[in-house]
This record gives C-alpha cells, sequence and structure tokens, in this order.
C-alpha cells in the first residue's frame, strides 16, 4: 500500500479535501489566537494544519526526491527551533522580522523556478500566468529586503532614524514605473533578464521603504511586512493553482494588512503616511516649547518610599524596559507591592515597543498575570485615580503635547493620560527624547519626578529600599 | 559676610528664621552664621544644634544685631521690651535686614528703617513669578495656617472627623465647609480629607473650582441668575445680589455642617464678615468656626481675634497666629524660603549680597535701600491666600483626525463600486479556471479581516508570529518544484523548502514558547 502511494500519490480528491482541512485548520488557528484563553490550542491548530498540508503535497504524486525534501526541511526545521527556543523575549521583533524575510526569498526562488520550468499556456491565460508569476516575484523580493533592513534596525545594526533621500517619493514612484514597464515587456517575450532586473529593482525598493520609516513605526512595518509576506504566498498559489496557497496567503496578507491598520489607528496615522516614512526625522520642525521648566529629579530610596505610601499604582512600560530586559524586576516589583495589598495595573499602549504586543510578551515572560495587565483604553480615565504612575523607558506615548500642541508632529495620537495621576514617576537613563524626537513636557510637570538611570539597575535599588 | 538669626520678640511667636540644615548651607555659601542664645528652642531647635551645624551662639541681642551684616527674621522688627528699646535702634548703616515688614500698613516702621540707613528686603513683596515660588514664605505660612485650621478645628470639635461603623453604633463623617480656597483654603481642604471627613468648599473666584475638585472636595456653586436687571448701576446691584446669594448660601451650608473655616481676605481691607451671628445660632450645639481672617477682624461677627469663645454652644477659633502652632514645620518652610532667596541673592557664592536692581526678585524684594524707602510704586500685593497665578494658556485640545461620516460612506460606495468593476472586467477575460481560484482568494480575505479585527492588542505579537509561521505554506509550492528534471530548478526548490522550513518550525515554536507564559 505504502509503496503504491509513494509512487502513484494520493488520490487528488483525499489531496484536495486535506487542503481543505488544513485552510479550516488555518482559520481556527488564527480565530483561538485572538483570546489569550484559546491562543495556545490556536497554535496546536496551525501546527497540525501545516503538518497536514506538507504531508498531503508529499505524498501526492507529484513530488519524487524525497531525499532532497527530508533534508531540506530536517535542516530547515532544526535551525528554525534552535533559534526559536534560543531566543531572548526581547529580541522577538528582529526574530519575526527575519522570518518574515525568508518566506519572501522562498517566493523569489518559487518565481524564478516557475519562469525556469515553462508552461504550455497561451491567450488570457498565459497573461494571467506571467502577471501572477510577476507579482509573487515582486512582493517576494520587497518583503525579503525589506524585512532584512528591518531585522538590521531592530537588532541596532543599522541606525532606527529614518533614511530620507532626496526625492524619495520621486524614486519610488521611478521604480514602481520602471517594474511596470519592464512586466509589460516581460508579458511579451518572457527573456529572463527582465524578471531578474525587476527582481532587483524590488530589492532595491523594499530595502529603500523601510530604510525610511523611523524606529517609532516599526510595529506597523513589521506587521505591514507579515501582509506583504501573505501577499506573495497567494500570489504563488495562483501562479502554480494551488488553493490552500491561495487561502493560506489571504489569510495572512489581509489579517497582516489589518492588524498594520489597527495599529496606525492606535497612533492616529494614516497606513499612507507610515509607509512613505520620514516620522520621526531629527530635523522635525514640530517642537515643543516648554517655557520655564524645572526638572526634579529622585533618588532610589525616595522613590520607594512613594510606591510604599500608595494605594493604587499603575506601571507604564516603554521600549527602554526592554533594552534595559528589566521586565523581571518590574514583575518583583508589582508582586511587592500586590504582598502589600497595594492596588498594582500595568497601562500598555498599542504601539509601545517596537512590535506590536511587544510589551504584553515581555511581561508574560516575567510571569506578569495578564489580568492586571490593560490596554490603554481600558485603563487610561482611571490614571486620575492613581497615587503613583511608574514609567520605565517610555517617552513618546506618554507626551501631553499630542494633545495639547496642534503643532507637535505626534499631534492627535492617542497617549496614556499619565499626568492626571497624583505622582509621575519616569525613569529614563537621560532626558533624550523619544524616536519621534519630539520633547516631552511631562517631565516638567509639577508632579512628575523623573528617575535618571538603568531600568534594571534602579528597580533593583527601588526593591532593596521597599 | 555675618548673618544674624536674632530670637523672636513678638508675644508667643515660636518660630525662628533660620534651622541648624540652612545654617549650614549659609556657611557653604560663604556666610558667618551668629545665632540668638535660644532663638529655636520653640521650634525645637537647640543651641547645640546650631553650633554644630557651624554657627556662633550670641547670648545678648544687642551684640548679636550689632555684629550682623544681615539680620534675618520672621516677624517685622517692633519693640524689644527686655532691652527696652525698639529693634530698629539696634540696627546700623549699611546692615541688610529680610523679614516680613509689610510696607503697606507699616508706615512708621519703614520711617525708622529709612533712618536707620539700612536695606530691608520684605518677605511679603516677593514678586509672583513661577522662579521665586521656592522663596514665597507667605504661600508657605498659609499653607500651614490652612493645616493647623484642621486641627484646631479637630481638637475642639467633640467627635470623630472620619465615618466608621462600629459594634457601637454608626459614626458619620464630619461635614466641613471651607470658604476660600487660596493656598491656607486648599490646605484646609487636604488636611480635612485626609481625616475623613466630608468637605465642601467656596470661592467667589470660579476658577478655582478644578483646584477644589482635584483634593476630592465639592466645589459649592451660587444659585445665583445674572440677568433681571436693568443696565443702570448694573455693576453695584450684580454685587449685591451676588452677596445676598451668598449669604444664603452660607446660611443653609450652616445648618448642615459641623466645621467651618473660613480663609476670606481681601487686599487692603477689613475681612468680609460672612458668617453672621444668626448663623452660628443655626449650628449644631458642639460645632466650631476656625476664623483665619481673625487678624484682619474676622469673617465671623462673633469672633474674637486671639481668643477662642463658645458662643451659642459653637466654638469660635480666632487664634491669630497659626503658623506659631506649628513651630517646627513653620520654622523649617520658612527658613528654606529664606535661604533659597539669599541663594539667589548671592549669585558668586562668596558670602556677600548682591542686590541687582535689574533683577525682578531682587528689586521686588528691596523696600528700604540704604536709607532710602525704594517701595512706593508697586500696588500692595494681593494678601489674600490666592495660588500664584499661572501663567498657563488654555490649550485646545486636538481632536483625532476622523473622517466626516457622510464623506467615508461615499468613499466606500465608490471603493465597492470599483472593486465590483474590475471583477466583472477579469471575469470577461479570465478562464474559468482562474475565477474559481480567485473566488477562494477573496472569500479568503473576508475570512482573515473578521476573524482578526477583534483581536487582544495583548496577543498580537503572539498572533504575528503565528501567521508568519503559516505564511511559510510557500513550502508547498517549493516542495511541487522539487522534483523537476532540471537540478537549477531542484537546488533553487531545495533553498525555497529549507528556508520556508526554518520560518515554519521557528514561527511555531516561538508561539508556543510565548504563549505558554501568558497566565493568569
Amino acid at each position: 500500500m505504502i509503496p503504491q502511494v509513494l509512487h502513484q500519490g494520493l488520490p487528488q480528491g483525499l489531496v484536495t479535501a486535506t487542503y481543505l482541512v488544513a485552510a479550516v485548520l488555518f482559520v481556527f488557528s488564527l480565530g483561538g489566537l485572538s483570546k489569550p484563553g484559546t491562543a495556545r490550542r490556536g497554535n496546536l491548530l496551525g501546527m497540525l494544519g501545516m503538518a497536514l498540508a506538507i504531508i498531503a503535497v508529499t505524498l501526492s504524486g507529484d513530488v519524487h526526491r524525497y531525499g532532497h525534501v527530508l533534508a531540506a526541511m530536517l535542516i530547515g526545521g532544526v535551525i528554525g527551533a534552535f533559534v526559536a527556543l534560543r531566543i531572548v523575549m526581547t529580541a522577538m521583533p528582529q526574530l519575526v522580522a527575519i522570518l518574515h524575510s525568508f518566506v519572501g526569498l522562498a517566493a523569489v526562488l518559487v518565481g524564478i523556478n516557475g519562469h525556469l520550468q515553462g508552461n504550455s499556456l497561451a491567450g488570457a491565460g498565459l497573461v494571467i500566468h506571467e502577471v501572477e508569476l510577476l507579482l509573487g516575484v515582486f512582493i517576494g523580493a520587497i518583503t525579503f529586503s525589506g524585512s532584512v533592513i528591518a531585522f538590521g534596525k531592530l537588532q541596532g545594526l543599522i541606525t532606527s532614524r529614518p533614511l530620507l533621500l532626496p526625492l524619495r517619493h520621486g524614486g519610488n514612484l521611478l521604480a514602481a514605473l520602471a517594474c511596470v514597464g519592464l512586466g509589460a515587456l516581460y508579458l511579451d517575450s518572457q527573456p529572463l533578464w527582465v524578471l531578474l532586473t525587476i527582481i532587483a529593482i524590488a530589492l532595491l525598493f523594499g530595502m529603500h521603504l523601510v530604510a525610511a520609516i523611523g524606529g517609532a513605526d516599526m510595529p506597523v512595518v513589521v506587521s505591514m511586512l507579515n501582509s506583504y509576506s501573505g501577499w506573495a504566498a497567494a500570489a504563488t498559489g495562483f501562479l502554480l493553482g494551488n488553493d490552500l496557497l491561495i487561502v493560506t496567503g489571504a489569510l495572512v496578507g489581509s489579517s497582516g494588512a489589518i492588524l498594520s491598520y489597527i495599529m496606525c489607528r492606535a497612533m492616529n496615522r494614516s497606513f499612507l503616511s507610515v509607509i512613505l516614512g520620514g516620522f520621526g526625522s531629527a530635523t522635525g520642525t514640530g517642537t515643543v516649547n516648554v517655557e520655564g521648566g524645572t526638572v526634579r529629579s529622585l533618588t532610589a530610596p525616595e522613590a520607594a518610599e512613594l510606591l510604599d505610601a500608595a494605594g493604587d499604582v499603575i506601571i507604564v512600560p516603554g521600549y527602554g524596559m526592554a533594552v534595559a530586559h528589566a521586565q523581571g524586576r518590574l514583575q518583583q516589583l508589582s508582586e511587592e507591592l500586590r504582598k502589600g495589598s497595594t492596588n498594582v495595573r500595568f497601562a500598555i499602549h498599542p504601539v509601545a515597543g517596537r512590535m506590536p504586543g511587544h510589551m504584553n510578551v515581555l511581561l508574560a515572560e516575567a510571569k506578569v498575570p495578564y489580568d492586571i495587565v490593560f490596554e490603554m483604553d481600558e485603563i487610561n480615565e482611571d490614571f486620575a485615580n492613581a497615587d503613583v504612575v511608574l514609567v520605565i523607558g517610555a517617552n513618546d506615548i506618554v507626551n501631553p503635547s499630542a494633545l495639547e500642541e496642534p503643532n507637535s508632529p505626534i499631534a492627535g495620537m492617542p497617549v496614556l493620560k499619565v499626568w492626571d495621576a497624583a505622582r509621575v514617576l519616569v525613569l529614563k537613563r537621560s532626558m533624550g527624547t523619544g524616536y519621534a524626537g519630539v520633547d516631552n513636557p511631562l517631565f516638567y510637570k509639577e508632579n512628575t519626578r523623573m528617575l535618571f538611570g538603568d531600568a534594571d539597575e534602579m528597580l533593583k535599588s527601588i526593591l532593596e529600599h521597599l | 559676610m555675618r548673618i544674624g538669626i536674632p530670637a523672636e520678640i513678638f508675644p508667643r511667636e515660636r518660630r525662628v528664621a533660620a534651622i541648624p540644615e540652612t545654617v549650614e548651607r549659609y556657611i557653604h555659601l560663604g556666610f558667618e552664621v551668629a545665632v540668638e542664645s535660644d532663638a529655636g528652642r520653640l521650634a525645637g531647635f537647640f543651641d547645640d544644634a546650631y553650633r554644630e551645624a557651624g554657627a556662633h551662639i550670641v547670648a545678648e541681642p544687642a551684640r548679636l544685631w550689632e555684629q550682623s551684616d544681615l539680620v534675618l527674621k520672621v516677624r517685622p522688627p517692633g519693640f524689644h521690651s527686655v532691652l527696652g528699646m525698639q529693634e530698629t535702634e539696634l540696627m546700623h548703616p549699611g546692615q541688610h535686614l529680610l523679614s516680613f515688614i509689610y510696607p503697606a500698613t507699616s508706615t512708621e516702621l519703614m520711617e525708622q528703617l529709612a533712618a536707620r540707613g539700612v536695606t530691608a528686603l520684605a518677605l511679603d513683596t516677593l514678586p509672583r513669578i513661577s522662579r521665586a515660588q521656592k522663596m514665597d514664605a507667605l504661600s508657605a505660612m498659609a499653607n500651614v495656617a490652612g493645616y493647623r485650621a484642621v486641627i484646631e478645628a479637630a481638637h475642639r470639635y467633640g467627635r470623630f472627623f472620619g465615618g466608621q461603623i462600629t459594634a457601637a453604633g454608626r459614626i458619620d463623617p464630619a461635614r466641613v465647609l471651607i470658604i476660600g480656597a487660596g493656598v491656607a483654603g486648599l490646605s484646609a481642604i487636604g488636611a480635612a480629607g485626609s481625616l475623613g471627613a466630608r468637605v465642601r468648599a467656596f470661592d467667589t473666584r470660579p476658577e478655582v473650582r478644578e483646584q477644589v475638585e482635584s483634593l476630592g472636595a465639592r466645589f459649592l456653586e451660587l444659585e445665583f441668575d445674572e440677568d433681571g436687571t436693568g443696565a443702570g448701576g448694573y455693576a453695584k446691584v450684580m454685587s449685591e445680589e451676588f452677596l445676598r446669594a451668598e449669604m444664603d448660601l452660607f446660611a443653609r451650608q450652616a445648618m448642615e455642617v459641623d466645621i467651618i473655616i473660613t480663609t476670606a481676605l481681601i487686599p487692603g481691607r477689613p475681612a468680609p464678615k460672612l458668617i453672621t451671628t444668626g448663623m452660628v445660632e443655626s449650628m449644631r450645639g458642639g460645632s466650631v468656626i476656625v476664623d483665619l481672617a481673625a487678624e484682619q477682624g474676622g469673617n465671623c461677627a462673633l469672633t474674637r481675634p486671639g481668643e477662642i469663645v463658645i458662643e451659642h454652644g459653637v466654638h469660635i477659633v480666632g487664634l491669630t497666629n497659626l503658623p506659631s502652632r506649628m513651630p517646627c514645620q513653620a520654622s523649617t518652610l520658612f527658613a528654606t524660603n529664606l535661604y533659597n532667596i539669599v541663594e539667589d541673592l548671592c549669585p558668586n557664592k562668596d558670602g556677600t549680597l548682591d542686590l541687582n536692581m535689574e533683577d525682578e526678585i531682587a528689586r521686588g524684594l528691596t523696600v528700604v535701600r540704604e536709607g532710602e524707602i525704594t517701595w512706593a510704586s508697586v500696588l500692595p500685593r494681593e494678601v489674600s491666600a490666592a495660588p500664584p497665578p499661572q501663567n498657563v494658556e488654555e490649550k485646545p485640545v486636538v481632536e483625532p483626525r476622523v473622517i466626516p461620516p457622510k464623506r467615508r460612506a461615499l468613499w466606500s460606495l465608490i471603493g465597492l463600486a470599483a472593486a465590483g468593476l474590475a471583477v466583472l472586467g477579469v471575469g470577461a477575460v479570465a478562464p474559468p479556471d482562474f475565477l474559481s481560484h480567485f473566488t477562494v482568494f477573496v472569500l479568503a480575505c473576508l475570512v482573515g479581516w473578521q476573524v482578526i479585527w477583534n483581536v487582544t492588542p495583548a496577543l498580537h505579537t503572539p498572533l504575528m508570529s503565528v501567521t508568519n509561521a503559516i505564511s511559510g505554506i510557500i513550502v508547498l509550492a517549493a516542495l511541487l518544484q522539487i522534483s523537476h528534471s532540471s537540478e537549477l530548478v531542484t537546488l533553487l526548490a531545495f533553498i525555497a523548502v529549507l528556508v520556508s522550513s526554518i520560518n515554519i518550525a521557528g514561527g511555531f515554536l516561538v508561539t508556543q514558547r510565548m504563549l505558554r507564559m501568558f497566565r493568569k
């Protein structure tokens, strides 16, 4: 039986049915991931779907070189598993970015193969086939190079300041036009060099696209690249006439796009303005005037005293917490305070950190129970009742000028209204500005006290004095 | 320069103008400090502590005045009953004095100071600018007075301030009315609130409402209709009406509350009479009125300045120097205010005073300069304990950009129409095979949208990493190509399988790892 299957393949109906099951499992997987209670089951369903899909296609009769298949999957799987289990949680954004690049790379390779394999189509069918091929390669290449740049920025290999070339919009437009022109040429006679040139242009395009986007917008970029990787897979599915690829690619593509949109909405910025980049440039014109402001700083023992006396504490973590790996210490602090029957809550801004949900993952890693972690909308009105708000390594997301200064570059972005609390403790390395490059009047407010230093060190010494 | 701290001579004045901590800081600034023996005793600061801080202790006040270049005091100079002479007579030309002086009401003192050829700096003429807030002794003392007023009230009041439910019955919280929400009033609101009382406050300036409410008190409003009066003599009629409405409010409040603390002062005039004999009669027995305006005649008709009386069963506290009843706290704040002034006037930290008349603070403080009265043109400083005005303009709140619903509806209609046309166009030319794939594609997009729309933001990262893993489905495409006869195709497909496998394994496992950490 089995040798026969290996030789002739499963019946086509069975393969298609398996694809259907896999597609449904993927939908359940994404659905499960939308609630904490069902998230783990969702992930397992996703794994199951993937396993079924791979087994089905391998046994479909179209695949013969099992040695190659096994070798490639084993090597890739081991590398992937190794990285996934070893990575520190603070490096999660980089990992996700680099994984996206692999999908893009695979899409490019599959597209080139599609060209090399040739086809026997003609007429409208041929045109559609070629367009699918070009789209798959184009999106794949952008995903690949864009993700590599995003990885570099998140890893700190490349400056996270936006790269602003003169005529960048013109350059982008030129690249797009060139690709359309070359695409038309390719449709005509399918020369390989045209395909490779399109890939090269798309690679440059993707690099430039992400390089122009500032560090603060990285969450949107990562999610956008996620979406692209899905579209690339879908285009490949069209190319091969494989419904499972189409369904899965569309699922990933649309979910990534929705996620980007949700995040843009959280920053009150249009998707287009994020994609076109340039936000957070050092030459930003909208400086906030802070007149006659004095910064009052505080020592760890004094901060400990304040926290000790408080009945209601809200902690606002930001990227600085991730950088300092302070989440563990923060959890210790919150445990310590909760033991003293202080009401401790965490407030998470939708774009805190460098990846959507970045803070939640780090807090979860530190074993902060998720029922004391609140989203901005849930907790924003409660700041007025808090005795002490502890801001750790966050800047732009707690900047009152977003609401008060119509000229500020971040005007209109919803922010956490920490200044409504009786006392705000801001733990920061220095008086430097956030990624948006905007001065923060919060630091000069009457009820704000600054704690300068490394987040982890500072929390440690606060803990000692508690 | 040598700083001299004489003991206060005013009856029952317990404050002192410097504490050991500021003495030490003056010495750091380059000054020499002499303190009269027992100057800080009543505030709990003893000679030994001053000595330890580096001060000389001088037993005879006359010698202290004689040897000092800068005298720091709390009260304006007055009659020294032990020496039998005015303190100003102890002063010599070129000497500096820093204390409360009240130049508007003490013409005689000003003349004496000028006659002695001294330079006098009045704490009460300090300009109200934000840079000078840390020097503002009037506000600091008003803060102490407000706090102490509550303590005095609590002391006289025969009940708890806070409510309790006990085995022996239920205790209602005390109801406290604060009239005038200046620094003293706000401080009293805070203190009474933290003792557990239910606090309400009234002020004629509606803009302090926010401050009152921020301290957890209720802001009382006048039920006062501005209309209904003719054009002629509008202001006068209105102010009479206003007063009547105000008195009505107080009369109603008096019947309700247990404690009244009044802080109403009008600059340069006797305190307004706000609590009439009738209102006192209407209060419950054992109630307390603390009149912080007693020194200016009092806000209550029955107040006797400097005394505590019981009228109609109501305790009326007319004590005039409440800060002096918290001498340690008041002295600490006062001494710090003085230090901040001296530090500001001694920019080179060389132990000398530099009175730069170009500087707003130095000019504001100086009322007599080397025997010449320089205080004249300036209006009397507002005596009420109003908080320093804050030069903050009302900033417009930026509304998030919202596309009007009508326009949005139009756009989505146009979008739908365009999409529909595009689909029809594709359908006209494309083979049926493509269209069936396309159907699947569009439906899958919609499913993805519906599924993701309500995701908890906390799960964004795991969601992204799982979709990332799922997008590894592209491995299928590569697998289908790996068996091609061309070696190049096989090689490329091999690489594609490899990298997408990294993606699949890495994506799922890291998601699993993340999700394991989410716990309740």
